[in-house]
């Protein structure tokens, strides 16, 4: 019996990997009931595994059964894996043990599909709502709307978990064509709308003051595969933009794409991981989300894909040289938040700290930026370092050989064996 | 660096004051500071003091009316957040941060606008140091704590912070846990927090036996809580990808003075 369930977690662990998401933030559910758990605010990584991702949910498979043959995925039908399935009182077992043990955050449950859509869908539900009416659980519940599930079963969902997602798997309808010849985008965009406006009205309730149970409160997220399909990091971000802007998501994941298969449609065993695309990809991201930076200054058609050698945002300002230096004394915060090496909490302390006194450079470092990066940027006498009018290449030049890298080995195209 | 006194100074000028090392005895401290009206100050605990016999000593004593007046002129000048960071910065227990604490303080009283976001002050730049650390720490300890199950249905776990966090994580324990016993137990420091299901209590085990109780306590385990540990081992296997490892990554993430009490971490099975 034990070992049984060794093997399942194994392999329904296994095949949930893949999907990157492990947020456990953003929630507002409380233990007023005197039961178990709560997920509030901030999210917590309870371990990191040894490629350095954050484990913070139980994520599994219910099952990797599945009636799909979409060529990325290793529990594809045409794939010779081992094959398992969960019952819902395994699940509910496992996650609630883990949970009291201080081992995680939640859970985070998906599923291959077996049988039809509104069939998986029923059991993913049926669980959530057995941990939240039976075992008194307010933990953090990450559930996968399945494609093409019904609106019922979607609101059902939405009222015992936390969070919904959506994978959208492939940046172009064509690609997904080519790789997931049973998925259609249509079925993907219904269920998240209908999700939006669900989360929307109940929202606007709220506003009215009428009490009302909580519903998806940690918002839809989605993902797609990164590095399998020919897209530039123009397509992928706008659709990005598209996400955040028209859907409210709360995050698109990347996920470099693995190599797990002798498809001749995908890059070949042994390809490796676009880590540093991946990276370069997050990056542009928080500029969109937090920085304020607009899709098209990041990419554009004409220039479509992002730099690997350096962030985003260095790029974006050896572009628009005209644009510094600036003076850190005087210039709108939202300026000061687009100098390389100016995060946002040290633009915060500048914005504060020059209330009181004149900021010098020796201010700057104890704010702890990268000054090998903002030096070039801003209009403070640096030490005895004499300023002269760079070109950007040169100031890219200076930036790579000071620093190094920490994506130096992970780029050579050569795999390390250990 | 003119809030550091020199050194040389120490022999004639310096009023050494002593406290116990709680909290309340430093905040005592403070009012006694401003009650003598000592100028150059060294604030440190009876444990630390090494002795100096050209320096003048003062002994602080308990008062609440004392630690609580110093609490209300903070709570009249600086925002909910910056008293709670005082209180997290001193439970660093890095060595001089009364003193700094005290600079901060004198800073804020002698100022009549908010100083409190003034970063480019060297007092406020060192708390603000400090309290980065102790709050990653209180985050550490919420994410490494590993509850064992024992027979009677009590969940403990033990850590070893680098800083005095274990006041600071009990309101997330309790509430998270609330329908569980459980204890947190501090080795270094040797006390740990007991919740019972209604309220939490401080409890302390003699240390000659800390050793044997712990033992005890695991040949005491409930009979499923090997299972649950073996699946969260093979639950942490399974999820890693090795096509991306990347140990740098992860130690930043895990430093190896944490294993010692992680479950995943342990090779028992």
């Amino acid at each position: 019996m034990n070992d049984r369930i060794l093997e399942k977690l194994n392999i329904l662990a296994d095949a949930a990997k893949y999907d990157v998401s492990c947020s456990s933030s953003g929630s507002k559910r409380k233990n007023d009931t005197k039961g178990l758990g709560n997920a509030e605010g901030m999210g917590i990584c309870h371990t990191y595994t040894a490629d350095g991702r954050c484990v913070s949910l139980l994520k599994i498979l219910l099952t990797n059964h599945c009636i799909f043959d979409c060529a990325y995925c290793v529990s594809r039908k045409s794939n010779d894996v081992k094959r398992a399935a969960f019952t819902v009182q395994e699940v509910v077992d496992l996650t609630i043990n883990f949970y009291r043990r201080n081992y995680i955050e939640g859970l985070f449950l998906s599923s291959g599909i077996f049988s039809n859509a509104d069939y998986t869908m029923e059991r993913l539900v049926r669980i959530a709502k057995k941990l939240r009416l039976e075992e008194n659980f307010n933990g953090y519940i990450h559930l996968k709307s399945i494609p093409g599930a019904s609106d019922e079963l979607l609101t059902e969902a939405g009222k015992y978990a936390d969070r919904l997602s959506m994978n959208i798997e492939m940046p172009t309808e064509k690609s997904l064509k080519l790789l997931a010849p049973d998925k259609k985008r249509e079925d993907m965009i219904r269920p998240m709308t209908f999700i939006k406006n669900a989360i929307i009205a109940n929202r606007a309730e709220k506003q009215l003051k009428v009490k009302k149970p909580l519903f998806v409160p940690a918002g839809q997220s989605t993902q797609m595969v990164i590095g399998a399909t020919p897209e530039s990091d123009w397509q992928i971000l706008k659709l990005s933009d598209g996400f955040y802007k028209h859907f409210n998501l709360k995050r698109v994941y990347y996920s470099g794409y693995v190599p797990i298969s002798n498809d001749n449609r995908l890059p070949a065993f042994g390809t490796p991981v676009p880590m540093v695309r991946e990276n370069r990809l997050y990056q542009a991201d928080w500029l969109m989300r937090f920085y304020g930076y607009n899709v098209d200054e990041i990419v554009s058609a004409e220039d479509p894909f992002l730099d690997m050698q350096i962030d985003p945002k260095l790029n974006w300002a050896l572009k628009n040289l005209h644009q510094f230096p600036v003076d850190i004394n005087k210039a709108d915060v939202n300026i000061i938040k687009r100098i390389p090496g100016i995060g946002l909490k040290s633009a915060y302390k500048i914005f504060e700290a020059r209330k009181f006194t004149r900021l010098t450079w020796d201010h700057l470092k104890k704010f702890n930026i990268a000054a090998n990066r903002a030096q070039y940027f801003v209009n403070l006498k640096i030490d005895d370092w004499q300023r002269k009018d760079y070109s950007p290449q040169q100031i890219k030049n200076f930036i790579l050989s000071a620093g190094n890298s920490k994506y130096a080995a992970n780029s050579s195209p050569q795999l390390s064996l250990f | 660096m003119l809030l550091t006194p020199h050194p040389s100074y120490r022999c004639f000028n310096m009023q050494t004051v002593l406290y116990d090392g709680s909290y309340q005895g430093f905040l005592c401290a403070v009012f006694d500071v401003y009650d003598y009206k000592f100028s150059l100050v060294d604030i440190c605990t009876k444990d630390q003091f090494k002795g100096n016999i050209f320096e003048q000593v003062h002994n602080v004593h308990h008062h609440k009316e004392h630690s609580e007046r110093v609490l209300k002129g903070l709570k009249q000048k600086v925002s909910r957040e910056t008293l709670l960071d005082i209180y997290r910065a001193f439970l660093s227990e890095k060595t001089g941060i009364e003193n700094t604490l005290l600079q901060f303080i004198q800073y804020v009283f002698s100022n009549k606008i908010s100083v409190e976001k003034d970063f480019s002050h060297p007092a406020v730049i060192t708390i603000g140091e400090t309290v980065k650390k102790v709050r990653r720490e209180k985050h550490r300890m919420e994410a490494f704590i590993r509850f064992q199950k024992t027979k009677d249905g009590m969940f403990y776990a033990i850590i070893e912070p680098d800083f005095n966090v274990l006041p600071l994580i009990i309101t997330h324990f309790k509430s998270r846990y609330a329908d569980q016993k459980w204890i947190i137990y501090d080795t270094r420091r040797k006390y740990g927090i007991h919740y019972d299901g209604v309220i939490c209590s401080e409890i302390t085990i003699d240390c000659s036996t800390t050793g044997s109780s712990v033992n005890e306590a695991e040949t005491q385990l409930d009979e499923q809580e090997e299972l649950y540990q073996k699946l969260w081992q093979s639950y942490f296997k399974s999820i890693n990808i090795e096509a991306r490892k990347n140990t740098k990554l992860h130690l930043q993430h895990v430093p190896r003075r944490y294993w010692k009490y992680l479950t995943e971490k342990q090779l028992k099975f």
